[in-house]
Formats: C-alpha cells, structure tokens, sequence
C-alpha cells in the first residue's frame, strides 16, 4: 500500500488538521509516514502545501517525485490546479469549490473550475456550504477530508478515532460536528463516484 | 498556524504511538533533551526555529531546567552556548544558515578553543530559499573552523547523530557542526528515543588556558587544532553514519550526501542501487571511502544537496584523470534543491510528470496581514516621502520587508538583518538625504543598535522608523528583546529624545502620523520614529488563550 497525497491551500486555512487526522490514522494502523510542511514566509496568505506520505514499506523521500501523486487535496480551487505536474495520471484531485481571492489577478471562477472540469478523476464540493448544512462552518476542513476518504485506503472507522481523539480536547460538541462533517463530504464523494 | 500550534500537533500525535512523530527540528530537540542537554541558545530563524520552541514547550526539559529562552541575535546565543560548553555543560545554539554568518567570529573561534562541555551548533539551511536571501551552504562554515560536521539524511539519524555529537564533542573537545536543509528540518517521520542522560556537573577546563585566545597561545592551539584533523577523520571513518554499500556495477559510482540520499533511495523500489554508493552525513569527508569508490568505478556521481563542495574537492582545479558528473558539468542544476525527479535524471532512469499547470493559475505571494499595524506605517512613510525623488528607503528583514511588494512598494533595500540603519546612514553621509530606515523591534535589537549608535556619533541626516509591534513575527510570533526597551535604548545610544517621536498606525491617525513623519524628516540629524501597534497574529493569540476559547479547527 502506498498514497501519496499533496495538501493545498492558502496560508491560514489550516490544512494541517487535516494532514493531522489523516497522519494518526496511518500510524495508528501500523502504516508508515512522512509528512512535510512548508512554513515560514508562505504563510501570510500566500499558497501553502503540504505533503502525506502513506506506505506498508520504509518510505525515502520526504518530497513526493513530481507525476507521481495519488491525491490532491485542496481547500481552495485555484490551488487545486497549482500542484497538477505533481498529481499520477490516474490520480485524483478533490477540491472545495470556495474560492479566496485575496489576490487582485485573481481569473474568474468559472474558468477555474472548467479546468478542474477537464481533469479525469475528480471530485469537486463547496465544503463550506456541506459545513454549514451540518452546522459547523468552521468544518470544511473534515468535509474534504470526508470527501477524500474513499481514496485513502483507510478504515473508515479508523479516521473516525483519529478524529476523536485529536478534537476530544474540545468536547464532545465539537468531535461531533467534525464527525458529521466528514460523513457529510464522504457521501458526496462515494455518490459522485459510484 | 503558529508554531505553538504545531508542537501540541505533536504530542497529540506522539500520545498514541511507540514511536514519535517528529518534525527534523523536534527530533534533534528530542534528542538534546535525552542526551542531557542543559542550555539551548538561538535566535528565530526558518527552518530552525521548531528545534528551540519544542525545547521551550516540553515539560520533559522543563522538569529537567534546560534553559531555553531567545537570545538577542545568532552571535550572542553562540557565545553563551560557548560559555555554558566551558562550564561544561552540554550546550545546543541553533539558527538558520544566514544566523551563522552573524555568529561566525565566535563560531571559528570557538574551533580554536574547543569545546568542554559536548557543545553542538545546529545550522538550518535553506536551498531554493524558500525562505531566505540566499542558500548558503553551511558545510563550508564547518570545513572553514576545521571542526566535525554532520549531516543527517532523516529524522531517525538527526536525532541519533545529536545523541553521538554530544560524546563526539566531549570526547574530541571540539564544538560539533549539525547541517540541516528545510526538508528534513520541517517533515516528520517517525523516531525511536534512546535512554536519557543525566546532565554533566559543572567542571572547568582542565587546561585552564584553553579558552584563552591570545596570539601566543593562540598559535599553539591551532597547532593542535591541525594535529586534531587526523582524529576527526578518524571520526568519520569509524563512526558507521558514512557507508559504503557496494554494488555490482562498477561503470559508476555515486557520492550520496544528507537527504539527498533518501532521493537516490526513492528511484530504487527495493532501495538497491546496482553502483557502488557512498553514503556521506559526517565530514571531514571519509577518504579511504572516497578512495575505494574512485578505485573502483570508472565514473563518479556526486549527489549534493547544496553547494557542489565534494564535487569541487573531488575535481580539482583541472580534474584530471577521473570523470566526476554532479552540478558542475549541468549533470544536475547549479542552484536549487535536489528532488527524486532530477536524481532520477542523473541516473537515465525514466522521469515522470504530470499535467501542466494550466495558464490562469496566477502567483498568490505571501502578503501583511489584514489589520497589520505595518500597513499604515507604509501609508504614512509613502504619503510623508511623496514630495522626494525615490530610491532612499532602507528596510531589513520581517514581515515589513513585504513593503517591497505592491501595492506599497515601500523600500528600496533588504539585504541582511540590521543593514537598513547602516546603509541609510552610509547614503545619507555621501549627499542622499533625507534617507530613511525601516527596521522591525526584534531586527533592531538583534543588529540594529550598533548601527544606530554609528549614526548618533557621526550626527548623520537620516529617520529610522523602528516598527514595533512588539514580537518577532516574520517567524511565528516570537518574544522580541526589544519589548519595552526601545525608547531607552535609543537615549542610551545618544538620540535625542525630541526627536523620538512614537505614533500610533491606525487609519484614523493617518494624518497626524504623516505630519510627524514629514517634519523628522527636515531634521538633519539621527530621528526615530516608532510606530507601536501589536502584530495581529500575536494579539489574536494572545485574546484566545486569555479567553480559553479554542478554535475549532486548528
Ligand atoms: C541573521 C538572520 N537571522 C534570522 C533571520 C530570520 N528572520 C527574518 S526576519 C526576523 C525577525 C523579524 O522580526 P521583527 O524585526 O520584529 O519584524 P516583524 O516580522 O515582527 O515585522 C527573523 C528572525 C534572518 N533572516 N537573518
Ligand atoms: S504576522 Fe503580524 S507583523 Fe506579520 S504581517 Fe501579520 S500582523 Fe503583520
């Protein structure tokens, strides 16, 4: 088993609690893990990413060699398309549709997401509505997540402790709502897919 | 996210498994922490700043009193690792490459006199610079003060090789060189502990003149520091972090060092290269093992993340007689980092790639912070600078170095910490004036201040606009020195106090700020202006934790 996955977004969405959910479950399943971040001058709103390496085997490289990706994952459309060199040919790009614009060139959206369009495998949401529905803005990040865990080759239950366990802290309110929010992307995934 | 955030990342993760989940920076916390560590010294820079924060967030060295607050700047935190080495304790500093260009007269200094207590310098270098002015190589430094360097090629070996460097400094008495680049530095990967040391008890020198660098003694002890180089080799070859493993095919043999090791690994399923690989994390670089290889093998691969500083040793001047492929002959890029991908095509083995990125994707480069108290000290400074030609601004390195991007457009200058009062002083004493400097509080105390006091004794015409928003935010919202101290510290040095003038940057001062602005820059002596506002990031920081509300996703 191996998963490559490459993380996008811009600088304070927090997409590390998503590496965090998907990184616990790994190692909690024997898995091994590399995960890189990129910190520093990126973070004051310009693109980030980051990188999850899964694999039954020792993994080498902390970098993920470019065209060889199994999964983008993205919290923000444009960015999606960003790392496309990266991403295997039969790889899978999962995106919330919800754009930031907080750049003035920034092109419309409806060219954005023709191009997301034409990628083969490809699942694209508005996690931040999806969030809303189940009463938790503030849960977009666990509805892509949702949305990316059919193709992770993760017990879903497993993902569903990581959870727990990382947001136990908060309360049972919040483990909740994450929970469904992940539910919530995962059903929209599995119908767009089957 | 906040550094602060990232280290309870961590231990939420390390509580559910054996092994730790370690960023590159945490495991050599870690593995300082065990090995009895008793001071970290250093001062923020990315990507080293992870190894001091996850020193001064663990219970274990709090439990323990391992000293770890932030020093003022690179040399006086290497200074006082020194000092506590002479107590002998074991001492870690850490800074990012360009941090050891600051501290480097007590660094190669400190090759002179050695180490006491085990003593290691953790230098984090940058290649691509994704974060910095340029990707030094930090091995250079190393073979510069002729002292043992190491480079780990994982997290795993970053924290074995801390745990040895302390028993190799104590044991050689000599200050230990620990390379890192970015990758390693922020990926984690899982990490086995070793048993836990005890810290050393204070004990002097037994050689009480060690540490006494004059000329006559001096000379003796770089007499010794020579006669040392063989041990240290000795080091290198003995030591089992350099490897030869052999391969059957001898048409070529590579030269693998750091992390790019693990890129070679990556093109090789079964990680088994068919050449003879010589895997290279300790310096002085092995030469028996380097010998071997070249005995064996018609030709030479040199992997280096870096410089190209085996590939040059090995070539010489004419690189006669033997075939050595690597940066310098366009085998692999000149500059940048190194990837599976471009290994990959320095072994013929097949590249991959995927899509193109389609042309409407545009750069989204990073920017100050809505609210950021920056913003209107650059409206102000524009609007006050208006009525002069451009070209005299002077700034320094921060997050106010944005300044430079639009739709400011701010600053003229950003060359090194602390060079914004230097060169606006330089300038204006050859005709530029007025000629102003922007600098941030933490850059201020880090190498401002000597600057200013330059300025003060020469009366040169220039306004320094030292923007405080009370913390060191470029790198994640660090103390600042310089909190509460600045006023003083500039009537310390000599300026006047009329024409220290503080403003608040906020919209609706805009006006007043400008006025006050305009008329220092009339004055034709040394003004300060100081512009103090919290950075947002820490005061929003700062109302959660007070208000113990947590967010609900990180
Ligand atoms: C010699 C050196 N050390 C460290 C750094 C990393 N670094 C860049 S800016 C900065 C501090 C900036 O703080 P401050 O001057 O207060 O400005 P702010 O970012 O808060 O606006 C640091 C530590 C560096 N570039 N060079
Ligand atoms: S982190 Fe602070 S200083 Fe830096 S841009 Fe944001 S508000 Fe400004």
């Amino acid at each position: 088993m191996k998963k490559d996955i490459i993380l996008a977004g811009v600088g304070g969405q927090g997409i590390l609690s998503i590496a965090a959910s998907i990184g616990l479950t790994a190692v909690d399943a024997g898995l091994f893990l590399k995960q890189a971040e990129v910190h520093g001058m990126s973070q004051r709103g310009g693109d980030v990413h980051s990188t999850l390496r899964l694999s039954d085997k020792e993994i080498a490289s902390d970098l993920i060699p470019i065209g060889k990706a199994d999964l983008i994952l993205s919290v923000e459309p444009m960015e999606s398309l960003r790392y496309l060199p990266m991403l295997s040919p039969d790889g899978w790009l999962i995106t919330n549709t919800t754009a930031i614009e907080n750049i003035p060139n920034y092109p419309g959206i409806d060219e954005v997401m023709a191009e997301i369009e034409k990628i083969p495998n490809h699942i694209a949401l508005d996690a931040e509505e999806v969030a809303i529905e189940v009463g938790s803005s503030r849960s977009a990040n666990m509805v892509i997540l949702g949305a990316a865990s059919p193709f992770l080759d993760l017990k879903v239950e497993d993902l569903e402790n990581s959870i727990r366990k990382l947001f136990s802290r908060k309360g049972e309110k919040v483990v909740d709502l994450n929970l469904q929010a992940m539910h919530a992307g995962r059903k929209i995934a599995l119908d767009k897919v089957s | 996210m906040t550094s602060i955030s990232r280290s309870k990342l961590t231990n939420k993760l390390q509580f559910h498994t054996q092994k730790l989940l370690l960023l590159g920076d945490e495991a050599i916390a870690q593995a300082a922490i065990d090995a009895g560590l008793s001071g970290i010294f250093a001062y923020p820079g990315t990507p080293s700043t992870e190894i001091t924060e996850y020193v001064q967030h663990s219970q274990e060295a709090s439990d323990k009193n391992i000293r770890s607050a932030w020093s003022a700047n690179e040399k006086t935190a290497m200074e006082a690792a020194l000092g506590a080495s002479y107590a002998g304790k074991r001492a870690m500093v850490c800074m990012k490459h360009v941090g050891l260009n600051v501290a480097a007269d007590a660094f190669v200094n400190a090759g002179m006199t050695g180490a006491n207590g085990g003593l290691i310098v953790v230098s984090a270098d940058d290649p691509s610079m994704h974060s910095s002015q340029n990707e030094q190589d930090s091995r250079f430094y190393g073979k510069f003060a002729m002292i043992p360097t190491l480079e780990p090629s994982n997290q795993q070996e970053a924290y074995d090789m801390v745990y040895y460097g302390f028993e190799l400094s104590e044991k050689l008495k000599t200050p230990v060189l620990l390379r890192i680049t970015t990758r390693l530095a922020h990926s984690r990967a899982g990490v086995v502990r070793k048993a836990e040391l005890q810290q050393n008890k204070l004990h002097l020198p037994t050689n009480p003149k060690q540490f006494i660098l004059l000329p006559a003694i001096a000379r003796k002890r770089y007499k010794g520091l020579i006669d040392n180089q063989a041990q240290f080799m000795e080091a290198s070859e003995s030591s089992g972090f350099n490897k030869y493993i052999d391969g059957d095919d001898k048409s070529l043999g590579i030269i693998v060092s750091g992390i790019a090791y693990n890129y070679l690994m990556e093109n090789y399923s079964d990680r088994k290269v068919p050449y003879p690989v010589l895997k290279i994390t300790q310096y002085p670089t092995p030469l028996s093992f380097i010998k071997k290889l070249v005995d064996a093998c018609d030709e030479i691969l040199i992997l280096e993340e870096g410089y190209p500083m085996i590939e040059e040793n090995l070539k010489g001047y004419l690189s006669i007689g033997l075939k050595v492929k690597g940066r310098l002959d366009g085998t692999l890029p000149r500059d940048g980092e190194l990837n599976p991908n471009l290994v990959a095509k320095a072994l013929g083995l097949e590249d991959t790639r995927g899509q193109d990125i389609p042309d409407l994707v545009v750069d989204r480069p990073p920017s100050l912070c809505v609210g950021c108290s920056h913003i209107d000290a650059y409206n102000a400074l524009n609007e006050a600078l208006s009525i002069y030609s451009g070209g005299r601004v002077f700034s320094d390195i921060g997050c106010y170095t944005l300044g430079a991007l639009e739709p400011f457009n701010a600053i003229n200058t950003c060359v090194d910490m602390g060079a914004s009062i230097t060169m606006a002083k330089g300038a204006a004493d050859v005709g530029l004036v007025p000629a102003v400097a922007v600098i941030g509080d933490s850059t201020f105390t880090h190498s401002g201040m000597t600057g200013l006091l330059d300025a003060v004794n020469d009366n040169s015409p220039i306004t320094i606009i030292i923007a405080d928003n009370s913390t060191t935010g470029m790198t994640g919202g660090q103390k600042s020195s310089a909190t509460g101290k600045i006023e003083a510290i500039c009537i310390g040095l000599g300026v006047e106090e009329e024409h220290i003038r503080v403003i608040k940057p906020l919209v609706k001062f805009h006006e007043e700020n400008t006025n006050i602005i305009k008329e220092e820059l009339n004055y034709k002596g040394v003004s300060v202006i100081i512009p103090r506002r919290e950075c947002i990031q820490t005061l929003s920081k700062r109302m959660r934790q007070k208000a113990r509300v947590t967010p609900l996703v990180e």
